[in-house]
């Protein structure tokens, strides 16, 4: 995966609404169809970081399965900064496709 | 979305407070589980058998647990310190913001806070500032530390502490100590040099240095050179000059194609050879309150050899030798030296550090003043204590909702010293500027004879300094107001409406810092009074010579007067004759040295009394004419003034101070006796003693000799006793003698009371700081008595109306309230008064004609301090005894 592209894409899965970091990763493989499969250790490290940033909060809570976890939710400084970066990203990947997509001699 | 404060609120609710990254580790540790928990649960649901699915759980992790664990913890702790770190600059500020909002609301509180705090904040960073210039900051030199003073101990006077030039290159040749000496010529002359030329001609100051007086201070020309080995090969050799750094700015406009360069000098040319750095102020370091300008070679040899005892020394330690080593052999080589050669002067070397040298005088002084400002800012702090108190108990409501909505003990206590800090940083803000001020006008302190003034500014380190300052005093200050925050908040809340009642340990708290207070000022009182006392009795000392109205100038004989005796003779016919043909003048003089200026000593005897070497004494000379002694207003006890006829061909005469006369012939007349003094000379007059070294010592040995019969004198001063204002008088002195002295420079033109001042200008600058101190003091202690009386009185309102509506009379009331005063006024100043008998004893080298236990100082400003009280006292009583004791019982 490229530089920050995880945590683009874990403010993706928040601004849909507060998650706990296993919400996040299903919620992430389901998106991308199985195709992204992201190692735990890291986004939990992500999770840590994001919000020593100010980008999320997190809360205690209750999961569906009656554990006490650490629900996430986005702050509007994570907003912002997942629209930016979210922008550069695709445009990144944009660029990285159409140099692929070139046909060779 | 939930505002900040209630997630605060629910974070509190489901969290202990997170104050360890053991903390944090745990929660990391939590999530983890619940996170592969819930991937176990997941996987599981979707039909995998549970030790597969923790198998895969486990793999999905990207990394062994045990360093998962690890990596998460870092992040964990790492987070949770930002975010504590963030909620405490959000507190701050918020307290900050809080604190600058209720400030604004009671501006005149925080104005006059501001003021206090930073009228004492500015005097200790002043006082400070002058420590640091003269005892921390290094000397203007490489490597200071390893420089040495080293002078001879033969007794007081600048002949006894100085060195002849031979033993000075013996103990040059024969020490392992020093890595190398450098010397200067003692006698230079206060502006012995005429400078003419370009521009005004101007007396400038020229010290004679040895070779390498500079490079063993370490100090390099800016431009030009050092002296040569043949500049420094004999004395009247070719003129070449050093300017100090000033010189070349002020007179030569920084030139910086000055080296090199012809100036004249006493109507020779001179060349420039090199310019000083700005760094070097030979007068800051050597010669305090006196500027020098330049500075030529001094040559180390047997011709400078032949003049005594002239040179002061500085040398620079080898690396691996200490002061009490090189002083140890130092005594030893004295010793040898001196057993060598009988025929030269006693050498008996002293070192001390340069910088004990340098500063070593005004160390003293600088205690008393950093005492002082140190029992300033102690009361200044009680104060502020005390307003803010008052402060608190009005605001106890204010701070009891605080605590009802939720705010702990801690935080209000947090909230209330940011908010004394706060007043502190603005008071420090305004004693920062008054200690710019401050500095700038002692740098400038030109009249005061002490050390290392120039330098004194206000550098980083006291800004620094300010800074804890500011921090020191806002939590001295506040801590006592701010732990006067109430514990029992509902208490608190339920007396609403009613005039707050305040413990008895509320009441004993102000009355304890107002007693400190007073006990604080009645020490810098009484310690200022005793130098204001001393400083008056040095003022009455008797001078032994009147320097009302008398001005004096150089008029040293130019080119083509000093060619014989009889030209000299001559030129001091005309240059009296032409001044005292001017309008206003009474009466005139020359002589060579003035009082409280420079010094030299001879050994004298009595005539027939010379065999043994305790038959000599040393005297001071003084070389004047006729009509000094009237001029100057000096006493004639016995015998003749020297006239006009005590010429070349005339028999040798001298006339000697009482002291003199008693120490050479005791219990005889000295009159008409001979003395061997410069050759033999009759005794023709007794003269009363003159207090030549300073005020506050006695004459010592002092002889008189006639200008027309030596040809030996350093200087000539014309002193003139006159009716005109100095400005005027030098402009027509110089009109007057300009047939025999043309372009005659004026700028040196002073008055003996500017002499007679600046003798003095170390004492009147304590003097007047201490008084300041203790004026400050004086205010704060009224303020402080004030305000606790009247704080008193307004909570008692209704126990004073009903005590008047019971009968009691309004003189009654006064005289009860100003007893209350009185009563806090006598405990302060017997607490004072034994602090201050203790400083009388520390300041007891600073007093002068007084006991460090003066009853008559102590009487009056313990006086003082009363009727102080009394007053301060007064108006609150006042206040009280006019209670309307009907308005009183409705108020509530």
């Amino acid at each position: 995966m490229l530089k920050g592209t995880l945590d683009v894409l874990v403010l993706k899965a928040l601004s849909w609404g507060p998650m706990h970091g296993f919400e996040i990763a299903t919620w992430v493989e389901d998106r991308s169809s199985q195709r992204l499969e992201i190692t735990d250790a890291a986004l939990l490290q992500a999770l840590h970081r994001l919000e020593e940033r100010e980008l999320v909060t997190a809360e205690w809570g209750e999961t569906e399965n009656g554990r006490r976890a650490r629900y996430y939710r986005v702050t509007a400084a994570g907003r912002a900064h997942l629209r930016t970066t979210a922008a550069a990203l695709v445009d990144e990947f944009d660029a990285v496709v159409s140099v692929l997509a070139l046909k060779s001699r | 979305m939930l505002g900040k404060g209630i997630r605060s609120g629910v974070k509190r609710l489901f969290r202990l407070p997170l104050t360890s990254d053991a903390r944090a580790a745990a929660d990391a540790d939590a999530e983890l589980r619940v996170f592969l928990a819930e991937r176990v649960d997941y996987l599981v649901r979707r039909g995998m058998p549970p030790a597969d699915a923790r198998a895969e759980a486990l793999r999905r992790l990207g990394a062994p647990l045990s360093d998962t664990t690890l990596l998460l913890h870092a992040s964990a702790a790492r987070r949770e310190r930002h975010m504590r770190l963030r909620d405490m600059m959000h507190d701050f500020l918020h307290d900050f913001r809080y604190a600058i909002r209720t400030l604004r609301r009671d501006a005149r509180f925080a104005a006059f806070a501001a003021l206090i705090l930073g009228v004492g904040i500015g005097a200790t960073v002043i006082v400070f500032s002058v420590a640091n210039a003269l005892l921390v900051r290094p000397l203007p030199f490489q490597d200071p530390d390893r420089l040495v003073w080293i002078e001879n101990g033969l007794g007081a006077g600048l002949s006894a502490q100085t060195i002849q030039v031979a033993n000075y290159l013996d103990y040059e040749q024969q020490n392992r100590s020093f890595e190398g000496l450098g010397a200067y010529m003692a006698f230079y002359g206060i502006g012995d040099t005429r400078l003419s030329g370009e521009g005004a001609s101007a007396r400038l100051s020229v010290v004679p240095v040895s070779r390498n007086f500079f490079p063993v201070l370490g100090v390099q020309p800016i431009l030009g050179r050092q002296f040569s080995a043949e500049e420094s090969l004999r004395w009247n050799g070719p003129k070449v000059v050093l300017l100090s750094n000033a010189l070349w700015r002020t007179r030569f406009a920084s030139d910086p194609g000055i080296v090199g360069r012809s100036i004249t000098l006493n109507d020779a040319a001179a060349l420039v050879v090199g310019v000083l750095p700005a760094s070097f102020d030979f007068g800051a370091v050597f010669a305090p309150g006196t500027r020098i300008d330049m500075f030529v070679p001094f040559p180390l040899t047997d011709e400078t050899d032949r003049w005594g005892n002239t040179i002061s020394v500085v040398g620079r330690l080898k690396d691996n030798v200490t002061l009490g080593q090189a002083a140890a052999e130092s005594r030893m080589l004295g010793a040898r030296i001196t057993a060598a050669a009988s025929r030269r002067n006693e050498f008996d070397p002293r070192l001390t550090s340069l910088r004990e040298h340098v500063s070593g005088r005004v160390e003293g002084a600088l205690g008393v003043l950093a005492f002082a400002v140190g029992v300033v800012m102690l009361i200044v702090c009680a104060n502020m204590s005390n307003l803010l108190l008052v402060r608190a108990t009005t605001r106890r409501k204010e701070m009891a909702v605080r605590a009802a909505l939720g705010a702990s003990r801690r935080r209000l206590v947090r909230q209330m010293l940011t908010e004394s800090v706060v007043l502190s940083s603005f008071g420090a803000a305004l004693g920062m500027v008054l200690a710019i001020v401050g500095t700038r006008a002692v740098a400038r302190l030109d009249a005061v004879a002490l050390p290392l003034l120039g330098g004194v500014r206000i550098d980083p380190s006291a800004v620094a300094f300010t800074l804890i300052l500011a921090v020191v005093t806002g939590l001295a200050f506040g801590l006592v107001p701010a732990l006067n925050v109430p514990a029992a908040v509902h208490e608190e809340l339920k007396s609403s409406g009613r005039a707050v009642t305040e413990g008895k340990r509320g009441n004993w708290t102000r009355s304890f810092l107002v007693v400190a207070e007073i006990a604080l000022a009645c020490v810098l009182l009484v310690g200022s009074g005793l130098l204001i006392r001393s400083f008056l009795k040095v003022m009455e000392v008797d001078l032994g010579f009147r320097p009302g109205r008398v001005a004096t100038l150089r008029v040293d004989p130019g080119a083509g007067w000093t060619t014989s005796r009889e030209r000299m003779n001559a030129y001091f016919d005309e240059v009296p004759t032409r001044t005292s043909a001017l309008p206003g003048v009474q009466s005139v003089a020359l002589a060579d040295r003035l009082p409280l200026g420079s010094n030299r000593s001879w050994g004298v005897a009595a005539k027939g009394r010379t065999s043994e070497r305790s038959d000599w004494q040393p005297a001071f000379v003084r070389v004047v004419s006729e009509g000094y002694v009237g001029t100057m207003g000096m006493r004639l006890i016995a015998g003749r003034e020297i006239t006009i006829h005590d010429g070349p061909k005339s028999e040798p005469v001298i006339m000697i101070n009482e002291t003199l006369a008693r120490a050479l012939w005791p219990g005889e007349d000295a009159l008409g006796k001979v003395m061997s003094a410069d050759g033999d000379r009759r005794v023709v007059g007794i003269i009363g003693d003159v207090r030549h070294l300073a005020l506050e010592e006695g004459a010592g040995n002092e002889m008189y000799i006639p200008m027309r019969q030596t040809g030996d004198f350093p200087a000539v001063n014309l002193v003139i006793r006159s009716t005109l204002a100095p400005v005027s008088l030098g402009a027509a002195v110089r009109n007057a003698l300009q047939s025999v002295m043309p372009d005659l420079p004026t700028n040196d033109l002073r008055t003996l009371s500017q002499v007679v001042d600046k003798a003095v200008s170390p004492r009147r600058f304590i003097t007047l700081l201490l008084g300041a101190f203790a004026v400050f003091a004086l205010v704060l202690a009224l303020l402080g008595i004030y305000g606790v009386i009247s704080y008193t009185v307004s909570h008692r309102t209704q126990e004073i109306g009903v005590r008047i509506a019971l009968g009691a009379s309004s003189g009654h009331v006064q005289r009860r309230i100003i007893g209350e005063t009185l009563a806090l006024a006598s405990a302060g100043i017997a607490i004072g008064a034994a602090g201050a008998w203790l400083l009388g004893r520390a300041l007891r080298g600073f007093l002068f004609g007084v006991t460090p236990t003066d009853p008559l100082t102590f009487g009056a400003m313990l006086f003082v301090l009363a009727a102080v009280a009394v007053l301060s006292g007064w108006v609150p009583a006042r206040r009280a005894s006019r209670i309307d004791p009907i308005g009183a019982l409705r108020s509530n």
